[in-house]
């Protein structure tokens, strides 16, 4: 019996160590780690952050319409067009009614059209940026998949976009198309497109000739496939830094055309339009000038930090010394 | 050298083709009557008639291309319909305070830029570091016609009755006269004088005219009257130039070559300037040249901001009361500018560079 319990032992096994879990290493999640140690990107997202909750607060935060004017509204009487703002935290009598910005020309709240101003520079900006990629992005693939006339094509039309100054070609199209707030965003989109359509190029020449492509071309994999799944990714990284940058790049030009009359048309609340109704008034209202000369400077700010600092992490070529920043 | 130059120089040629015919067509597009918007509303039928035979636009499309170009070709750009005078004169009136805008925004952005960023990137992370790429930031934020306008309320509004004050609009002071050279120096040049839109464009370069005529009571009007533009006009090139020779000069510091050159025991100074700076000055003149575009781009706003009246902002006039004429005259002119200075900036990446042009 003895013998068959002996033979019964379970063979010699080592006792099972400890096997460490080492965490797996995502690569966005790197580099969002990154990307928030970043001074600036951080500055830039909390100012983001912040417009992005007041647009999207707009018609909690204030009681006034953005496009109605207060002549003759309840508790207005009296009230002057192009009224200084009035805080009654800041000793604004209390029987005059309160306007953190003030009036415009027309007797509207301008508060209230400044925070309806961010939506629409937000969305301009987006769709902007949107459209711009997307098509830059199918031209830039085009061509620098295909080589040949098509790329000899596809970046002499760039090229030809980039021969004129660009606010200049804008202003032109927006006139050709009508003033409004949707043609000087294609405007807009148009005059963008080389910049992106660059970028992708340049990304598919630099991986167009690697080995996993061309293992994956011998594999059989259709062209399409070989692009969408191993080359376009690649150019994800530079695309991002460079859409962040666009849209304030898009914001700005978007509210030069409006300051010159081409883009959003009265009554739309817009940040330039506002600035351009109301230039005459910097010596008698200057209100009028700097709160929405402000929303546009700080808004742009914003995402040029963040662009910069997206930049700094994802740029892989980076070995700069200036990281640090 | 030259083979790259003449072939940079051939194929700008095409391109130049492509603007004078995508001007030519956009001028054509504009919606609207040319002749109600430029005569009037009431203008009748008749007089529409005579107006569209007089300026060829009841030729077909082709034909007034053709005709077009070979205006061109003899120097002759047309005259405005609304103001019924050569465009030539027109330009030579108003391309030189775009031109003298233009030349002092970049001189600025180049002579405040570079030394800012070769400081910030010598003393990295400093306080003069951080202040300036703060400001760097913040300048490449702000919309041009925003900054005009504060820099109008602040020298113009808050400091008004003090010697900083600074006029907020015009390129002279009302009873400034700037009298043309020819004038000054008795030399008999009158309209009907052969080359006189030739004298003209020179003399409107009020600043230059005024240097050398030594009238120079009207020359420091002038710039006052230029500083706020060129202020406003050069603060988005500055920011960026600074910004790209900061990076440039970091990368080019950390190389091999530069802490070989310490090492041989050269001073400072020496180091940097002829070695490191010079590599480091590529990547800033191509920037340097990409500001162009937005220079003239932003002289429209800036022109409109501060009542002058140079190319931009007779350009916007221009689109805005159709009148076509003046629409493809300016545009082509600035466009044409623009691509000769674009190919300038390349030859001169290229003389910088060696391995540009042995590519």
């Amino acid at each position: 019996m003895q013998f068959m319990e002996a033979q019964s032992d379970p063979p010699y096994r080592p006792a099972p160590t400890q096997i460490e879990e080492t965490p797996v290493e995502v690569p966005w999640r790197t580099t969002l780690r990154r990307l928030f140690r970043q001074r600036s990107a951080v500055v830039g997202m909390i100012i983001l952050g912040i417009i992005i909750s007041l647009a999207i607060l707009a018609p909690v935060l204030t009681e006034y319409e953005p496009t109605t004017s207060l002549i003759g509204a309840e508790g207005h009487e009296g009230i002057a067009r192009r009224a200084k703002p009035c805080i009654h935290l800041l000793g604004c009598p209390e029987d005059q009614p309160q306007h953190l910005m003030g009036l415009d020309g027309n007797s509207r709240d301008v508060f209230s059209r400044i925070l309806h101003g961010a939506r629409t520079s937000l969305m301009v900006g987006i769709l902007v940026v949107s459209l711009s990629v997307t098509i830059g992005t199918v031209l830039g693939a085009l061509a620098g998949y295909m080589g040949g006339w098509v790329d000899n094509l596809i970046m002499r039309l760039m090229d030809m976009l980039l021969a004129f100054p660009s606010l200049l070609l804008a202003i032109a199209i927006t006139f050709v198309l009508g003033s409004g707030l949707f043609n000087a965003m294609l405007a807009i989109s148009l005059v963008s497109i080389p910049s992106y359509a660059r970028v992708v190029r340049a990304s598919v020449l630099a991986t167009r000739s690697l080995d996993y492509v061309e293992a994956a071309h011998s594999l059989g994999a259709s062209h399409w496939r070989i692009l969408f799944y191993q080359i376009l990714p690649n150019a994800i990284t530079p695309l991002i830094v460079q859409a962040t940058l666009g849209i304030g790049v898009a914001i700005i030009d978007a509210a030069a055309l409006s300051f010159l009359g081409l883009g959003a048309q009265e009554p739309t609340p817009e940040w330039g339009t506002m600035l351009g109704r109301e230039r005459g008034q910097i010596f008698s209202a200057p209100h009028l000038v700097l709160f929405p000369g402000f929303a546009i400077a700080i808004t742009v700010l914003a995402f040029n930090l963040l662009g910069d600092g997206l930049r700094d992490v994802l740029d892989p070529r980076l070995n700069r010394s200036d990281r640090s920043k | 050298m030259l083979q790259f130059t003449l072939r940079r120089f051939l194929l700008a040629l095409p391109v130049l083709f492509a603007v004078i015919f995508i001007t030519f067509v956009l001028a054509r597009v504009i919606p609207g009557d040319p002749c109600r918007a430029i005569l009037g509303e009431k203008a009748t039928q008749a007089v529409c008639e005579q107006f569209i035979r007089d300026f060829g636009l009841d030729e077909p499309i082709p034909v007034q291309f053709a005709l077009y170009l070979g205006q061109i070709l003899r120097g002759d750009l047309g005259d405005s319909i609304r103001f019924g005078r050569p465009i030539t004169l027109m330009l030579a009136e108003r391309l030189p305070l775009t031109t003298e805008l233009g030349i002092s925004a970049m001189i600025l952005a180049i002579l405040m830029g570079i030394p800012a960023g070769i400081l910030s990137a010598l003393r990295r992370n400093s306080a003069i570091d951080v202040t300036t790429m703060i400001g760097a930031n913040v300048g490449v934020s702000m919309p041009i016609f925003f900054l005009g306008l504060l820099l109008i309320y602040f020298f113009a509004v808050i400091l008004r009755d003090t010697p900083f004050a600074l006029p907020p609009s015009g390129r002279l002071s009302p009873g400034v006269s700037p009298t043309p050279f020819y004038d000054v120096w008795e030399w008999g040049i009158t309209r009907e004088s052969p080359n006189f839109t030739f004298y003209k464009y020179i003399a409107s370069h009020y600043m230059f005219n005024a240097l050398i005529t030594g009238n120079f009571a009207t020359l420091w009007d002038a710039i006052k009257h230029m500083i706020l533009p060129a202020v406003a006009l050069s603060t988005i090139p500055l920011s960026i130039i600074a910004r790209m020779t900061r990076s440039s000069m970091l990368e080019v510091l950390d190389k091999e070559y530069v802490r070989t050159a310490y090492a041989k025991g050269l001073e400072n100074r020496t180091v940097i300037i002829r070695h490191a700076f010079r590599s480091a000055l590529l990547p800033v003149v191509t920037i340097t040249g990409l500001q162009l575009g937005g220079v003239l781009g932003g002289a429209v706003l800036t022109e409109t901001i501060f009542g002058l009246s140079g190319v931009g902002l007779s350009l916007y006039e221009a689109i805005t009361s159709r009148d076509f004429p003046v629409i493809q005259g300016f545009t082509l002119v600035i466009t044409v500018i623009y691509v000769f200075f674009n190919l300038v900036v390349d030859l001169s990446y290229a003389y910088l560079d060696p391995r540009v042009r042995l590519n």
